[in-house]
């Protein structure tokens, strides 16, 4: 006769080092070097070094080995493809596309009956440059809350990236310069700027060429790519107008941008939504784009998922955990440390230090 | 579509620093909307649109029955603005296929409209729109549009959207401005060649002003005592009292109207005539009347309303030193010499309350002229004008008519302090620069206090190093500011100083400006607090 299914809390706990799943003796996205750890997706703050054996998707695999160093990536890597299924001392592993960056995956682990599902970050909007997220129902769900307040309704990423092209045709003697994150909005956003025509070469800042490249050799196609050119003499500007600049956000600030013609500052981040945010930032054209879900996303997601219970790990948890309860559901708060940081806003001059300078 | 369009725009222009920008985004308004909602839009941004404005209260309960309590105050609380959390948390309603509303049809509506009958318009126009159009609306309908774009802004980008088409200076659309009224159809026709110049008639619109050059020394040269006029250079703000058969304006000197600030001001207008002058803050003293230093005046600026005990503790008045208009005679093209005789005159005749003229300073050389303008004393004196006897009035800066001599400016190297990045061009660069002076700790040490902010009168090679030094020598950051080593003295220009309540030396600059960065000097070197105090002439109120 089968037993009934374990309580969740008793085989999946929070440490501080992360979550730490007790039967199968490994942590998802932990914080700091540990023996085992399953790893979401490649963004710092879910991706760090040196931990012994590392499990996760091989394009996630291969961007820690590009970001951390071939040393540092876990001395033992081990890729996992969605579809595949890992069993260690009674608890399966499967990764499943979570629709945040290249790679990223929801970890579904099952345990004498008992399902629960991490599932990093996401999203559920299309994104050309990464496998669409799939709801797997679980007894509980483990989500961020990043975006977690009804002011969060992200608008249609492709009317975002043609207000960016308006723009560059109301202002041809400008350079537009636009902020992003180096793993996955920056790709996004190009791809989105070839769906919608633009097919002249997108020129990089230094900081993010590599991951290009990377994307590139995992079959994410970018077209024509160059390097922000270096000003024949020092000191020298006036590039790039009419053409359209990426760069880690927080260049802008940087005595690197005095080589681009009169540079109209964007920035490509879901935070553009609030105006305060973008002021604070200088940006005179906030794009709207985010590689998480916004609030309708989330209620959605936890809908779908049809988990009792669902575990907030980082965000605005209060209003996401307020809204679950008028539907039934019992939220809880993890206060996960060390989260949200790289996509939160990192200090500008950290964020660029980050990104080496070409 | 007119309002999301309008949305867009005003979206545009609240992020972008600069003018050019601006320009551009308001050329392509005005030749891509219709009427009347183009000339509804440029009301709107110029802040000359009256409408009905609906209660804040209005609006939230509209949205807190249509959303959870606590999601709604968690939400406020993290947006900040009220506003724009309502227009973000607004729930799409499913199903609304009505067009959003035009802003012509917004403006009208909203006077029409019986009041009870308000909240359901502006929900259903709510329903209609995305984030950034019911961002417009909510600030259109209760009036809490701000935007940054002058009027004056807003004429350039008329003329320049204008041409080829129609050749025409912005004065020439200052002067007809005020006669206009919302959406500006003449206006419009005239600028895209169909319609004629629109006719002010007899409203009391704004004339463009004849400015003065700074008067630098080779210029000197040419200054015949013969046929140059001099007067004393009062530190107020430049005003014109316009009084027609339309009606009474005391007009800026960027043409905005701030007859309300003024109503003593509007209260003497007691005729017709165009006239120009300084407006004081003038008390009587034991010597007769007495200008107070400018910051008196600065305590009636920028208000939209006035109260009596304002109106007595800072009365105001306005020095006259010329005439455009004589009743419906434009004096325009006389020279200076009639149009100051027409001006005494027309003075003696009449003896408006709260007004004087300007006197003329009587000099028989340049050098005489010289010693006058050093032996200036009193603080609301900037310096001189010399106006050529024969010069007309024509608007705007025309070389070689009328100059501006200030005083030498007051002078002390300070230690530079703190630094923040500029806006736009200048976003890469730390361009903003606090400095201090020394004064005693109270201990027996010494410690610098700030005593004022300056961002202009460093070349770009200075700009340069000076950036490259903050960046080297940062002790501390918050957010755009650092904090630096103590280390570096700047010599700091400045018109006067004045005693200041608000500044925690007490003391306040008028137009601070980098002169030279004194790289030779050791911050110990630096000058005293004391030294700035004994600058200060006269003074008011702290």
């Amino acid at each position: 006769m089968p037993m009934a299914p374990p309580n969740p809390d008793t085989w999946m706990r929070v440490t501080p080092q992360g979550l730490y799943c007790e039967p199968g003796d490994f942590f998802v996205d932990p914080l700091r070097p540990v023996p085992r750890a399953v790893i979401t997706h490649g963004h710092s703050d879910h991706a760090r070094p040196d931990h012994d054996a590392v499990l996760a998707t091989p394009e996630t695999l291969a961007i820690m080995r590009a970001r951390l160093g071939e040393g540092r990536a876990g001395r033992a890597q081990q890729a996992l493809r969605p579809g595949e299924t890992l069993t260690r001392d009674g608890v399966t592993i499967r990764l499943v596309p979570a629709g945040h960056v290249l790679g990223s995956a929801q970890v579904v682990i099952e345990w004498r009956g008992s399902r629960i599902v991490v599932s990093g970050d996401y999203k559920r909007r299309r994104d050309p440059t990464c496998a669409a997220f799939e709801p797997v129902p679980c007894d509980v769900f483990v989500t961020e809350a990043t975006f977690a307040l009804p002011v969060f309704r992200h608008p249609p990423a492709e009317a975002e990236a043609a207000r960016l092209l308006e723009s560059v045709r109301l202002f041809p003697d400008r350079a537009h310069l636009v902020g992003v994150y180096a793993l996955g909005k920056c790709q996004r956003l190009i791809r989105l700027l070839r769906e919608a025509g633009w097919d002249r070469p997108i020129f990089l800042h230094g900081g993010l060429q590599a991951l290009c490249t990377l994307y590139q050799e995992l079959g994410v196609g970018l077209g024509e790519l160059r390097p922000v050119p270096t000003p024949a003499k020092r000191g020298g500007g006036g590039l790039l107008a009419g053409e359209i600049v990426l760069a880690p956000s927080g260049a802008e600030a940087t005595p690197w941008v005095r080589r681009l013609a009169e540079p109209v500052v964007c920035a490509a981040s879901g935070w553009m939504r609030v105006r305060q945010r973008a002021k604070a930032k200088g940006v005179e054209l906030p794009l709207i784009v985010s590689d998480h879900a916004d609030w309708d996303e989330l209620l959605l997601t936890a809908e779908q998922v049809q988990a009792p219970e669902v575990w907030v790990t980082h965000g605005r948890e209060d209003a996401l955990i307020h809204a679950l309860a008028q539907r039934g559901v019992r939220g809880r708060a993890l206060h996960l440390v060390g989260r949200g940081e790289e996509d939160e806003e990192a200090s500008p001059e950290t964020s660029v230090a980050e990104a080496a300078q070409p | 579509m007119s309002v999301p369009a309008f949305a867009s725009l005003l979206e545009r222009l609240v992020f972008t620093p600069g003018r050019n920008a601006k320009l551009a985004l308001l050329r392509r308004w005005f030749a891509e909307q219709p009427d009347p909602d183009r000339g509804v839009g440029l009301a709107a941004l110029t802040g000359e649109l009256s409408l009905r404005a609906a209660k804040p209260a209005l609006v939230r309960d509209l949205v807190a029955a249509r959303t959870d309590a606590t999601l709604l105050a968690l939400s406020h609380d993290y947006v900040g603005d009220f506003a724009e959390t309502v227009a973000l948390i607004w729930p799409v309603r499913e199903g609304v296929n009505a067009p959003p509303p035009g802003l012509a049809e917004v403006v009208e509506a909203m006077e029409v409209t019986p009041k009870g009958e308000l909240p359901a318009m502006i929900a259903g126009w709510l329903d209609t729109l995305d984030a950034n159009g019911r961002f417009a609306l909510i600030k259109l309908v209760t009036g809490g549009l701000r935007v940054g774009v002058s009027a004056r802004l807003a004429k350039t980008a008329l003329a320049e959207w204008a041409a080829p088409r129609v050749v025409v200076q912005v004065d020439a659309i200052e002067e007809v401005w005020h006669g206009l009224e919302v959406p500006y159809r003449p206006l419009f026709a005239w600028l895209e060649g169909h319609g004629p110049r629109p006719d002010p008639r007899d409203a009391p619109v704004f004339r463009p002003l004849m400015l003065a050059h700074p008067l630098e020394e080779p210029d000197l040269v040419g200054l015949d005592p013969a046929t140059h006029r001099a007067e004393w250079k009062w530190d107020g703000i430049r005003v014109q009292l316009a009084a027609t058969a339309g009606g009474r304006r005391v007009w800026s000197r960027g043409a905005e109207d701030i007859s309300a600030a003024f109503p003593e001001i509007v209260e003497a207008m007691d005729f017709r005539a165009v006239v120009d002058g300084e407006l004081l803050v003038v008390r009587d003293g034991p010597e007769g009347k007495q200008v107070a230093p400018f910051a008196d005046l600065q305590q009636r600026l920028n208000r939209k309303l006035v109260t009596p005990r304002m109106m007595a503790q800072h009365p105001v008045a306005v020095r006259l030193y010329d005439m455009l208009f004589e009743g419906e005679e434009d004096l325009r093209a006389l020279p200076f010499d009639a149009r100051r005789a027409r001006l005494e005159a027309w003075y003696a005749r009449t003896r408006p309350a709260r007004m004087d003229l300007s006197d003329l300073v009587p000099f028989d050389s340049l050098d005489h002229l010289a010693a006058v303008r050093a032996g200036a004393r009193e603080a609301a004196i900037e310096g001189l004008m010399v106006k050529r006897a024969d010069s007309p009035y024509v608007a705007g800066r025309v070389k070689g008519l009328w100059w501006k001599w200030k005083r030498a400016p007051l002078s002390v190297d300070a230690v530079l302090m703190y630094a923040q990045r500029g806006h736009g061009k200048r976003s890469s660069y730390y361009s903003d620069y606090t400095f201090g002076l020394w004064r005693p700790d109270g201990n027996g040490g010494e410690e610098l206090v700030p005593i004022g902010k300056a961002y202009s009168g460093y070349t770009d090679a200075e700009l340069l190093w000076l950036d490259r030094w903050i960046r080297n020598n940062t002790t501390a950051r918050f957010g755009p500011v650092r904090e630096v080593e103590k280390a570096l003295v700047l010599e700091v220009e400045f018109d006067a100083a004045q005693r200041s309540g608000r500044h925690k030396s007490g003391v306040a600059l008028r137009f601070p400006r980098i002169a030279r960065i004194r790289r030779d000097k050791p911050a110990e070197e630096a000058d005293r607090l004391a030294t700035v105090e004994r600058m200060i002439v006269g003074g008011g109120p702290g």
